[in-house]
């Protein structure tokens, strides 16, 4: 087994016992089985599950990890005076954050869609909306990642991390909104285009949400988005953004690791 | 041929290190400017200073922590070049044991055992020593202050390594525990083993070291024999010693020997 491997093993293993995680898990299996049972169908609480998706999955992702790195960066300290590489540690690091997250989150939300039928009735936007989820998670890892080896102080890492948190999932789409009132006059469709690609909470609620062919719910963005690619090739262009999205964070916070003193 | 395979090579001889030319700076504060300093085989070596004298950042160059500026370090006249493999032969105690709250003592060694890959059987009397082994099943978290001490002082011993870079050992252990610790130091060091370690109680590096590297303002004031440092200043012990010394090179309102080791 590679080194990264045992990493990732190991950091899986402590995550888990951590009650966070189960409260997290827990917390999206109450949601999802209560809104199964109030909503009167799969596919008709799939909009709702997705927006509370959208809120709750990159918050806890990008704290919990904050709060993780900060807390271990003594034994990652001790890991890197192993004979252990930098980019093993880092490697094994965010896959034992990300893959215990994402598990908590498709466990808790998935499962009330399981027992409901929702992956024979619906099995496409039940899985696009998983799959968000899942990405999103990643994205969000990523930028704790990247915030919590840039910054050293632990307050001021985990109150950036809060303010990408609400830049991204909040203030991002309110500013396009302005933005496209005070410029009515030109045409937007392509800086439109360009503005969600850059939010990747954005693409993950227009992914989301064209699945569930819920257009109604699409922030201006979304609605231009969906104007521009139709169902389909939209729901493809915007799980290939949202990769990319993951990638990003994940080498930037690489390249911060291998120069980081400890 | 890698750096790592060569110490490996080297078994359970002696490790010879010598950092020459090696500078660092934080920002706009140099902490290490182009120093030169050797540690020497099979000796103890306290490297001393004033807070902020680079001691620790010296060390953690060592263990590939932090990187230098300039400068090279070698081991046996091998380069480190970026291989971790040459950390299989150092025993690391770090200064304060932060491990994962939920993982047990056990697991943490069998995680380190795994992670460097060690086949051997692991040296397990120091735990036995401090009397931890009751303690080896509980999460971390429910550890005393002294207990982690003395796991952290165990980890770094369980691999018999040839060299052992231990940063402040005895704080916060209790003097029964500070005790043992200390014999075990010397005795590591009697079978042959490279001792670098710092510590504030100037006392106790006094009846252990053989060596000192004294570093002051970034640079290197005194390195050998503890007995020629106490010559050259015509003082009785370490702690009149490097109180001369201060005097010396330091102006009057610096901080005096409370901050140093």
């Amino acid at each position: 087994m590679n080194v990264w491997m045992k990493v990732t093993r190991y950091e899986i293993r402590n995550v888990v016992r951590a009650r966070a995680l189960l409260g997290y898990g827990l917390f999206f299996l109450v949601a999802s089985a209560g809104l199964v049972r109030m909503g009167g169908g799969v596919e008709r609480v799939l909009p709702s599950l997705s927006n509370l998706i959208l809120l709750t999955v990159p918050l806890v992702s990008v704290v919990v990890t904050t709060i993780f790195l900060y807390d271990g960066r003594a034994f990652n300290e001790l890991l890197l005076s192993q004979p252990v590489g930098r980019d093993d540690l880092f490697k094994g690091l965010y896959l034992g954050l990300a893959l215990p997250l994402a598990g908590a989150f498709a466990v808790g939300a998935g499962l009330p869609l399981l027992a409901a039928g929702g992956f024979a009735a619906a099995p496409g936007p039940v899985a696009v909306i998983l799959g968000a989820g899942i990405l999103l998670t990643a994205v969000f890892v990523g930028l704790g990642f990247l915030v919590a080896f840039s910054l050293k102080d632990a307050a001021k890492g985990l109150g950036v991390a809060l303010l990408l948190w609400l830049l991204l999932t909040v203030v991002y789409d309110g500013a396009v909104l302005w933005a496209s009132h005070v410029l009515a006059a030109y045409p937007l469709e392509k800086p439109m285009l360009a503005a969600m690609v850059l939010n990747p909470v954005d693409l993950a609620r227009l992914m989301s949400l064209m699945a569930v062919d819920a257009s109604v719910l699409l922030g201006y963005t979304g609605a231009v988005f969906q104007d521009f690619f139709g169902g389909p090739l939209g729901v493809g262009v915007s799980t290939g953004a949202l990769a990319g999205w993951v990638v990003l964070p994940y080498l930037g916070a690489l390249r911060r690791f291998r120069q980081m003193d400890f | 041929m890698t750096s790592a395979r060569a110490l490996r090579d080297l078994g359970e001889h002696p490790v010879w290190i010598r950092m020459e030319g090696i500078s660092k700076r934080y920002g706009v504060r140099s902490v290490l400017s182009d120093i030169d300093v050797c540690f020497r085989p099979g000796r103890i070596t306290a490297v001393l200073g004033p807070n902020g004298a680079g001691k620790t950042t010296l060390l953690k160059m060592l263990l590939g922590l932090v990187r230098p500026d300039g400068g090279r370090i070698t081991v046996e006249e091998i380069p480190l070049d970026g291989d971790p493999g040459y950390r299989s032969e150092i025993g690391y105690m770090p200064q304060l044991p932060h491990f994962p709250d939920n993982l047990t003592g056990r697991e943490l060694a069998g995680m380190l055992d795994d992670i460097r890959g060690f086949q051997g059987m692991p040296d397990e009397s120091l735990a036995a020593e401090l009397g931890l082994e009751g303690e080896l099943d509980k999460a971390f978290r429910t550890l005393s202050g002294g207990n982690r001490q003395k796991l952290n002082a165990a980890l770094a011993f369980r691999y018999r390594a040839p060299v052992l870079v231990l940063d402040e050992p005895t704080a916060g252990l209790d003097p029964v525990a500070a005790r043992v610790l200390k014999d075990r130091v010397r005795r590591e060091r009697d079978a042959g083993r490279t001792v670098l370690m710092t510590s504030h109680d100037l006392g106790q590096l006094q009846a252990l070291a053989d060596d000192v590297v004294f570093l002051l303002d970034g640079r290197v004031r005194f390195e050998g024999e503890v007995g020629r440092l106490l010559e050259d200043t015509g003082e009785a012990d370490l702690e009149g010693a490097i109180a001369t010394f201060l005097l010396e090179h330091t102006s009057p309102g610096t901080d005096g020997l409370e901050g140093v080791a």
